[in-house]
């Protein structure tokens, strides 16, 4: 069985849902309290949505020098399967571990609602069960989620074939309508959509499955 | 204290008879700390002195109701081993100042109520009511307003699941700001707010104490804005007394208090709200018949030279008093340190002193230091359950016959229905998309729609396959012109709304938003609302398990229309399956479900529909509130959206209750969301398009024959209305208009009107 580790940072709060998605995909998930210098016996990392503490300075600054951050690190230049949701993603970005950066939403006020996303990618470890272009119907909630970084790395992101999410109507004013990206060995990816809370249609959708199968499926394996 | 020449206790907001009262009590006189501690607990907001007999009539019991009124919250037992607790307050005043500021506090202190007895805060509803958006000052309180739950709501981690958004003149200088949670526990965690144990320990948990909000319950909360153009004359004055937010400091604070909860680490526990450390440490100390030295040099501070007044007194937020036992500290503090939150020990629970006639009273000690100076000794009971009860002159506004007899249904001729249609449908997403609103994966229904409806999960709590539903139900206009009828309608709209999604009513709680109680018409209003309230309670089978007065809303010396907010808590058994929701289908038959007419003198009453609202006229006759018309009604909806809920084939597609904006009003919005239009044929004018009276249903049906049959069962008449299909709105001879035109209005009026578009 796939065991994930659930990072917790005061103030995150979306942990609880990972985990109960890890677990209805099968997966043996825990919780990992961002003091932690270890990340013990487990096969894939997530961090969750929130406001890592407080988000203060901005989102993920601070989050990157929690202690558990240099265990994460390892991990995923060992190979290790991350997935950043929203606050996660802005951690990840923080944290050098994925390119570019999240700003403020282009009308400047909070968003929670439905997306239809498209795979553009299915080269990492979250888009890979899925097909290349694919909708997918997952919900927003951020303030800061507009992906944006300089045209050099944008090149980069399409040589190494990085975007692995577009939005079909772009809600918060991100670059080339990207959702989620991914590192060149797509090991490592963010995303601002949760797709954990996607997982029955009695709550509007389980189209997030596609991803989160993909991404459990992949735990136990090496890359 | 003070630089005014008036004397200390009216500068507190203590009256003279007050002050008597008090030396009395004390049997000297209260030294200036004392004053000052009299002054918060006996304010109007923190002892309800004025409303207080007439809460006394509202119902409260059933079976079902594990905490009833006088706690943080409510409680109820939802089965499964989960109790749900709800509660709501106001958050008016501060709001009107600064709205961000205001209006976030609000929610931060609600989740405090909430969580402080051991429930997880899982939802949270947001009742709001401004001045109208023609006026550029409104404007800006809705946004900041908005902002500011938005702001504190996410990123507490609980989800906003809805509200009200109301305009009126009224509330221009005196917005509404009410704030409703619910949370839930495993029904073992159920704590209280009690101290107990004599040599148990205070210990203040959460942020340190400031100079904020100081004042906010006495010179705030319990007086109006008497300046001429309103709260605006006020704001800098006034603006100290708003509290600042930090939700990172709550997030941290709710987990460290439910794990200190789970590990059974605590004795009782109470938020620190209103009145701040005094009234938390007078009420869990009155309660628990003991009495507490309280060292105010234990507390952490955040500024220098604050005086022992200012530390008993303040309102900053984000802090919570937990009562212990010495050798369970250690522990308290771990748990307070992976949290990154503060534990001080600020109290020591003592005996109750022995008086002279041999009575044994619980004594409040204030000390500089816990064998320093007494600074100021009072009976804990005496702060806490023994300000002066007022029972305030009532008089019913003398021209309320006029009122009544400027009735819309009578001669308001019909215009352009199309064009007044059009102009009475407002989508408030764009109020909503800035709230999480699903977070813990729990949200069926979220906001916009009849009622929302949750899985019964969360962290913590036992599995369940219920869900429970909230809404939140107000109508100031049918309350301006009868508090009793209009306050028993409301009830009836909000049990209607539960039944849209399948849920039966376990609870309400109430937040009594009126205007200056000196004002004898205001008295009779509030009167008159508790016993329509207590009424319909008792017709529909539901305990009032808590509430919340706010008085004093004015300005200019006009009060706001009576605004009793009703906060409805319902059951769903088994929520396997959505309801249908508003979702007709092409070829649907659309029946109405309930009596077509009105009882009372008027078939299709107007008085106190949004439509008569628009045209200006505000006076009229409302439907009498006929509690045996409901029952059966609400039952059978209740019934067949509980079983679809449940995962049993149906026939029907979409419910919809029929509400403010009337049948016309329900059927476009059901347009709107579909993209389909409607065709009903046969209407009885104007009066039957918008006409506003609960009780009536919108059903869409595959199957009419099957559905006629079973509401015949059930006794409850029913009236073919039309099919669903086409591009158009068509109802009756009067409204001919396509869906698309409805739904651009619909989802594009709110932000035209704050000029955002």
């Amino acid at each position: 069985m796939t065991r994930v580790g659930v990072i917790v940072f005061p103030g995150s709060n979306c942990e609880y849902d990972a985990l109960c998605a890890m677990e209805q995909l099968g997966a043996h998930a825990e919780l990992i309290f961002h003091s932690a210098t270890s990340l013990g016996d487990v096969d894939a990392v997530i961090l969750p949505g929130g406001f890592a503490h407080g988000d203060y300075l901005r989102p993920g600054a601070l989050a990157r020098f929690s202690p558990v951050m240099s265990a994460v690190s390892d991990f995923a230049a060992a190979g290790g399967p991350v997935l950043g949701i929203c606050n996660g993603f802005q951690v990840l970005t923080e944290a050098g571990l994925l390119p570019g950066a999240l700003q403020k939403n282009r009308g400047l006020t909070f968003l929670c609602q439905s997306t239809t996303l498209i795979v553009s990618s299915t080269r990492s470890v979250l888009t890979r069960a899925a097909q290349v272009g694919q909708e997918l119907v997952v919900p927003i909630n951020h303030f800061s989620g507009a992906y944006t970084c300089d045209d050099a790395t944008y090149d980069s992101l399409v040589v190494h074939d990085q975007i692995v999410l577009r939005y079909r109507d772009n809600p918060n004013g991100s670059r080339d309508d990207i959702a989620g990206v991914a590192n060149e060995t797509g090991n490592v990816v963010g995303l601002m959509p949760h797709p954990e809370r996607a997982m029955a249609t009695l709550l509007g959708s389980a189209d997030g499955r596609v991803l989160l199968e993909g991404f459990v499926g992949l735990g136990a394996t090496t890359r | 204290m003070s630089s005014t020449p008036e004397p200390l206790h009216r500068a507190l907001g203590l009256t003279d008879s007050e002050l008597d009262d008090i030396r009395r009590v004390l049997g000297r006189e209260p030294n200036p700390l004392e004053l000052a501690l009299y002054g918060v607990m006996w304010s109007e907001h923190c002892s309800y002195k004025s409303s207080r007999i007439h809460l006394k009539r509202l119902p409260s019991k059933g079976a079902h109701v594990l905490v009833g009124p006088g706690e943080g919250a409510g409680v109820i037992d939802a089965g499964d081993g989960i109790g749900v607790a709800i509660r709501i307050e106001s958050h008016n005043h501060p709001s009107a100042i600064e709205p961000y500021q205001g209006a976030a506090t609000g929610v931060g202190g609600i989740l405090r109520d909430v969580f402080s007895m051991g429930a997880r805060p899982l939802a949270v509803m947001d009742p709001l009511f401004f001045g109208t958006l023609d006026d550029a000052r409104n404007r800006w309180l809705v946004e900041g307003v908005v902002a500011g739950i938005s702001g504190y709501g996410n990123s507490v981690g609980v989800p906003t699941i809805g509200g009200e958004l109301t305009f009126d003149q009224c509330y221009g200088a005196n917005p509404l700001v009410n704030v409703l949670a619910v949370g839930a526990l495993p029904t073992s965690r159920l704590a209280l707010a009690v101290a107990s144990g004599l040599g148990n320990y205070a210990v203040l948990l959460g942020s340190s104490t400031g100079r904020d909000g100081i004042g906010g319950v006495s010179v705030l909360a319990s007086a109006g804005f008497s300046g001429e153009d309103g709260a605006a004359s006020l704001d800098d004055a006034k603006r100290p007394s708003v509290q600042v937010g930090d939700p990172y400091e709550e997030k941290r604070l709710i987990e460290a208090c439910l794990e200190l909860l789970d590990l059974g680490l605590v004795v009782g526990i109470q938020d620190l709200g209103g009145a701040g450390l005094i009234c938390a440490t007078s009420e869990t100390a009155a309660k628990g018949g003991v009495g507490m030295d309280v060292d105010v040099t234990a507390v952490a501070l955040r500024e220098v030279g604050m005086q022992p007044y200012e530390i008993m007194t303040s309102e900053s937020q984000e802090r919570m008093l937990a009562i212990i036992t010495p050798e369970n500290l250690g522990a308290v503090t771990a748990v307070c340190d992976k949290w990154e939150i503060r534990a001080n020990v600020v109290g020591h629970v003592v005996e109750p002193t022995t008086m002279s006639d041999g009575t044994t009273v619980g004594m409040l000690r204030v000390r500089n230091g816990f064998d320093g100076e007494i600074l100021a000794e009072v009976p804990a009971s005496s702060l806490a359950d023994e300000a002066p009860l007022y029972d305030r002159p009532r008089e019913r506004p003398s021209d309320l016959d006029a009122v009544h007899a400027d009735d819309p249904t009578e001669d308001e001729p019909v215009g352009d229905a199309n064009a007044d249609l059009l102009d009475l449908l407002v989508d408030p997403a764009w109020v909503y998309r800035q709230y999480d609103s699903q977070l813990f994966l729990n949200t069926v229904v979220g906001p916009g729609r009849d009622a929302a409806l949750l899985r019964l999960a969360g962290p913590g709590l036992p599995a369940s396959q219920r869900g429970f539903a909230v809404s939140t139900d107000s109508n100031p206009r049918w309350c301006a012109l009868d508090p009793r009828q209009g306050t028993a309608l409301t009830l009836a709209e909000g049990v209607a709304n539960l039944a849209c999604v399948g849920a039966r009513a376990k609870a309400v709680v109430n937040c009594l938003n009126f205007g200056n109680p000196e004002h004898p018409e205001v008295m009779w209003q509030l009167s008159e609302s508790v016993d329509g309230l207590a009424m319909a309670c008792e017709a529909l089978a539901v305990p009032v398990i808590g509430g919340n007065v706010s008085l004093y809303n004015e300005s200019g010396g006009r009060d706001i229309d009576p605004t009793p907010v009703l906060g409805l808590l319902g059951v769903v058994d088994s929520l396997v399956s959505p309801p249908p929701g508003w979702n007709w289908r092409e070829g649907d038959t659309v029946v109405l479900v309930g009596h077509r007419r009105a009882a009372g003198a008027h078939p299709f009453p107007l008085a106190g529909s949004r439509w008569a609202t628009m045209r200006g006229r505000r006076g009229g006759r409302l439907a009498m509130f006929e509690a045996s018309l409901l029952v059966s009604t609400f039952d059978f909806i209740t019934d067949e959206v509980a079983s679809i809920c449940a995962g049993v084939t149906s026939d029907v597609t979409a419910v919809h209750d029929v509400s403010g904006g009337g049948l016309a009003g329900a059927l476009a919005e059901m347009a709107a969301v579909t993209g389909l239009g409607v065709n009903v044929s046969r209407l009885e004018g104007h009066g039957e398009l918008f006409s506003a009276f609960p009780g009536r249903f919108v059903v869409a049906t595959a199957h009419a024959e099957a559905f006629v049959a079973r509401a015949s069962a059930a006794g409850v008449p029913v009236t073919i209305l039309g099919n669903v299909g086409g591009t158009h709105v068509r109802l009756g001879a009067l409204i001919d208009v396509a869906v698309h035109r409805i739904g651009a209005r619909r989802s594009g009026a709110l932000e035209e009107a704050l000029e955002l578009s």
